[in-house]
């Protein structure tokens, strides 16, 4: 048993190698306690950040709504699908299938995940109809994930276009009201922990971390009946002049809300492909003109409330021309001698200019900037302007003379309408309102009441027989209004023959409820003047608004009350 | 001084039935019950860490089945069997190392397989366990330790074989078999003025070695391994995430099957060389030190059986096979946690794949020959 042929290991040699066993293990052990204990909060915490995650939970945007709550915008769910890139290029036979359920091309597929081989999360379509998503997931290829969105649809496409605007594909307001209130229509997005893979693909929903907050609700002035007649008579009015573009303001005059606002020409906000600048433009708001004639009924406040006139006072117009400083002002024809109703009712330059001479140039300057004209109204609405209205110490007098019969300022289509609902409101302006306003409205007085019922006699003449806005009427309905015509200013002055055909009005005119404006820009046809030209899409549009809000007709007597309005054809006479 | 006496073969003669029965079939009972318990353990680490890929394990459990076959048949023959094929066995790796530079397949980058149409074959596996016997071999031809000639000799029948393997190139293999030779010149008493001398020419080397034997990739993986945040998403990525699956494991592991980092699949190679990883994660700080001491157990019984071997070539071969086994779970358990390089080793007995299961196996073979024959010969 003793006997050993082999020469022992010197002991040295096997000490040192245990020792080195032992203490390279003791480094291994101390490793694994280090990992397992020392850094195990660290490293936990790194874990779970590479594989919990936190995803967005999209919130509903709040619904916009008629002042009745009839939809103007609405979101509905729908299904966003991306790609991991990685995982779904192994499938690339699949995704001839995928495409046709899309509508996409494969090389457009391709295109994109080639081009983004790098990312983890590149969206092959947004916006995808549920039912198709689910489609599309039940197809089993790998890689593809859906997003739930939310889609913006607008029930009245084009009709409500300007005013409601619309949002873009991540549900922010871009234009219009859905701009103006995105605070109060958006709401929170929510989230939620989710458990990924390291291909992105969520394992497991943990928890909820947040509930998405829905947005609010928005109820508009705006009452969509009115809002599409509005659109259908200024459309129809637009194409049958060959005119460029028109708007159409509706105020409420006891509230200053907006009953209905429409331009020409308008996009359709649910295909957003081609937008075009000119067309999404709110031009009620954003645009502004000389007023021409239009304005003159505050030329004759200023008159009336420095008391030195009264609606009966006398101005001599004749010969019908009249020069200041070199410059002629004419009439069409010679009016003679008239009264201030008679002014309105003809619309005569020569008298506003010289009634205008006749007052100091700081009262005419304080109605027009009492009216608001200069500055935004208060609506809010994105890219409003304030039109231009010069201080009075800087008006020379022929500016003091033009500015008379509405050359030298601007205005918004807007800006207008809410003057004339002041002087319909005897005289209280009230701040314009795209919401609707469920409390009392509190105005402001402008104008004397005396004085304001005074003008809206003197503007209910113009459509009275042998005034100039007679195609105005309404069967039933007293209507108080004024036309205007305005020589558009081109790159040569006023020598151009490109106008602008206006009606401002109010009805009825016994109580005024209502107040509109209509500017058709640049009528080409034969007709131009705001008497042909905007004064009938004021009669139609005013007619339905005044029979959709139950307004009591103060005009039993007109015999011309019959089951549809006829146009009137006695042409009236035209500034 | 001998680390055997009377006491232990006093022990010896009052071995149970089953030993005997078990000393008959030539196995060695405490090898035979860690390797059983290992292979256990393995299996259902790797059944988790494959996601539960029953196919797999099945692979996994006829490889350890051919290894235990080749185990009991290596443990059959004598030692001086084994002795006297040494250089045949090294002769013939060395022709088919040849060969799969010449003809050999590429499988993963690397050219490392031998198709023999039946199976395909890695001889830098066989290089493992036939360049210690090589070495052994020609040390115990004379007394040791060798003379300086013998030893430059030895020296080249460690470097050709390793050279011509890191240049397939499979870094883990060459470093193992490297390991497997300079642990047999060290037991064979190697001085320590040449192991401190060709450590110094070995770190005045480094500059070489950096730009000539090692590749991109390799030269990547050290610098990784110095900041794993250089390219927290390329090559320091393994490390990142097996260290992150072992440290979030904490002392009690997440339990089995219940790993996120491995199952949601952050953590690569995870049936393969970075099984550690997932083992890590679901068995904690616990099952870490119950699967070190296992191992320990078995290296301890292994550095028992070198020292109680009779005849030096069996001393040398089993000390050389059992220190190699070490480097095996050192290399792998290190880099896994982060302290040494990525090197392909696998973790010994559970990663999956490769033929090193068959060759670990088969060197325990011959350390339970060296063990059972023992007193066959000196009765």
């Amino acid at each position: 048993m003793k006997q050993q042929i082999y020469k022992p290991a010197s002991a040295f040699r096997l000490i040192t190698v245990i020792l080195v066993l032992l203490s390279v293990t003791l480094v291994l052990v101390w490793r694994a306690v280090d990992l397992h204990v020392v850094r195990k909060a660290f490293l936990q915490d790194q874990g779970d950040s590479r594989y919990l995650r936190e995803l967005p939970l999209a919130a509903h945007r709040g619904m916009i709504t008629d002042r009745h709550g009839e939809p103007l915008a609405i979101s509905t769910p729908v299904d966003s699908v991306w790609v991991n890139p990685a995982e779904f290029a192994t499938a690339q036979p699949e995704w001839p299938r995928l495409a046709r359920l899309l509508n996409l091309d494969v090389n457009e597929i391709a295109q994109k995940i080639s081009q983004r081989q790098d990312k983890e999360f590149v969206y092959i379509k947004r916006h995808v109809e549920p039912a198709r998503a689910k489609r599309i997931m039940e197809l089993g290829i790998p890689g593809i994930s859906l997003q739930r969105e939310y889609h913006r649809y607008y029930p009245m496409a084009e009709v409500a276009s300007h005013v409601v605007g619309f949002t873009n594909i991540d549900d922010q307001g871009q234009e219009g009201l859905e701009l103006a209130f995105d605070g109060w229509l958006s709401g929170e997005a929510g989230s939620q922990r989710v458990i990924r893979d390291r291909l992105g693909r969520v394992v497991k929903h943990v928890e909820l971390l947040k509930k998405p907050r829905p947005g609010k609700n928005l109820t508009l002035s705006i009452d969509r009946r009115l809002q599409y007649l509005a659109y259908r008579e200024l459309k129809r009015a637009v194409m049958s002049n060959r005119a460029q573009s028109g708007s159409a303001v509706i105020l409420d005059v006891r509230t200053g809300e907006v009953l209905a606002m429409v331009n020409q020409p308008a996009y359709n906000p649910n295909n957003r492909g081609n937008l075009q600048s000119q067309k999404v433009r709110n031009r009620a708001v954003a645009d502004v003109f000389e007023p021409g004639s239009t304005i003159k009924p505050f030329t004759v406040i200023a008159a009336l409330q420095s008391e030195d006139y009264s609606a009966n006072s006398v101005i001599d117009t004749s010969p019908g021309y009249y020069q200041v400083r070199g410059n002629t002002i004419r009439d069409i024809r010679n009016y003679g001698k008239i009264n201030l109703t008679r002014l309105i009712k003809k619309s005569s330059n020569v008298g506003a200019s010289k009634l205008a001479l006749s007052l100091e140039p700081e009262k005419i300057w304080h109605v027009f900037d009492q009216m608001g004209f200069g500055m935004p109204t208060s609506s809010g609405f994105p890219g409003e302007t304030g039109g231009l209205l010069k201080p009075a110490v800087t008006w020379a007098e022929i500016e003091q003379a033009t500015l008379a019969f509405g050359y030298g300022l601007s205005v918004t289509p807007l800006q207008l309408a809410k003057a004339y609902a002041a002087i319909a409101n005897q005289g209280v302006i009230n701040p314009v309102s795209f919401v609707r306003e469920d409390e009392p409205v509190q105005g402001r007085r402008v104008i004397d009441a005396e004085v304001a019922n005074t003008m809206t006699r003197m503007l209910e003449s113009v459509t009275n027989e042998g005034g100039t806005g007679t195609r105005a009427r309404v069967p039933g309905y007293r209507v108080a209004g004024k036309t205007g015509t305005v020589k558009k200013i081109t790159s040569e002055g006023y020598t151009g023959d490109k106008y602008i055909a206006v009606f401002a009005g109010m009805a009825p005119a016994s109580d005024p409820r209502i107040a509109m404006v209509v500017t058709i820009n640049e009528p080409t046809g034969d007709d131009y003047y705001g008497g042909q030209v905007a004064a009938p899409v004021f009669s139609r549009v005013m007619g339905g608004a005044l029979r959709l809000f139950d307004i009591a007709p103060d005009n039993l007597m007109d015999d011309k009350i019959k089951f549809a309005s006829l146009p009137n054809k006695a042409a009236g006479e035209h500034p | 001084m001998s680390l055997t006496d009377s006491h232990q073969f006093a022990n010896e003669n009052r071995i149970s039935a089953g030993r005997q029965l078990l000393q008959r079939l030539h196995l060695d009972f405490p090898l035979l019950l860690g390797l059983l318990i290992l292979a256990i353990i393995g299996g259902f680490v790797l059944y988790s860490a494959s996601d539960r890929d029953a196919d797999l394990l099945v692979r996994h459990a006829l490889r350890f089945l051919v290894g235990f076959i080749l185990m009991v048949a290596l443990a059959q023959l004598r030692p001086e069997t084994i002795r006297v094929w040494s250089p045949w066995l090294f002769g013939m790796g060395l022709i088919l190392l040849l060969a799969v530079l010449l003809v050999g397949q590429a499988g993963g980058g690397a050219q490392r397989w031998l198709n023999f149409g039946l199976f395909r074959f890695q001889p830098s596996e066989i290089m493992k366990i036939a360049v210690p016997m090589m070495i052994a071999w020609y040390l115990c031809k004379t007394a040791i330790p060798p003379s300086p000639g013998r030893l430059l000799i030895s020296i080249l029948l460690l470097v050709v074989p390793t050279l011509l393997i890191a240049r397939q190139p499979d870094l883990g293999t060459a470093l193992l078999i490297a390991c497997a030779g300079f642990f047999v010149l060290f037991l064979a008493g190697l001085g320590w003025k040449l192991i401190i001398g060709a450590l110094l020419v070995l770190i005045a080397s480094t500059p070489l070695i950096w730009n000539y034997l090692l590749h991109d990739y390799q030269q990547q993986r050290v610098l990784t391994f110095i900041n794993p945040e250089i390219e927290p998403l390329g090559s320091g990525y393994h490390i990142i995430q097996s260290t992150i699956a072992i440290g979030s494991g904490g002392i009690y592991g997440k339990g089995w099957l219940n790993g996120t980092q491995a199952h949601l699949d952050f953590l690569p190679e995870r049936s393969t060389d970075f099984i550690f990883a997932v083992f890590g994660e679901e068995f904690g700080l616990l099952g870490a030190l119950v699967l070190l001491l296992l191992y320990g157990i078995l290296i301890a019984r292994g550095m028992l059986i070198a020292a109680r071997a009779q005849n030096t070539y069996s001393r040398l071969l089993a000390g050389s096979l059992i220190l190699t086994f070490f480097i095996y779970v050192l290399v792998n358990i290190g880099m896994v946690s982060g302290l040494l390089p990525v090197v392909g080793v696998p973790l010994p007995l559970i990663s999956y794949g490769g033929t090193s299961i068959v060759t670990l196996l088969a060197g325990f073979g011959i350390l339970m020959s060296i063990q059972t024959h023992r007193r066959l010969i000196s009765t």
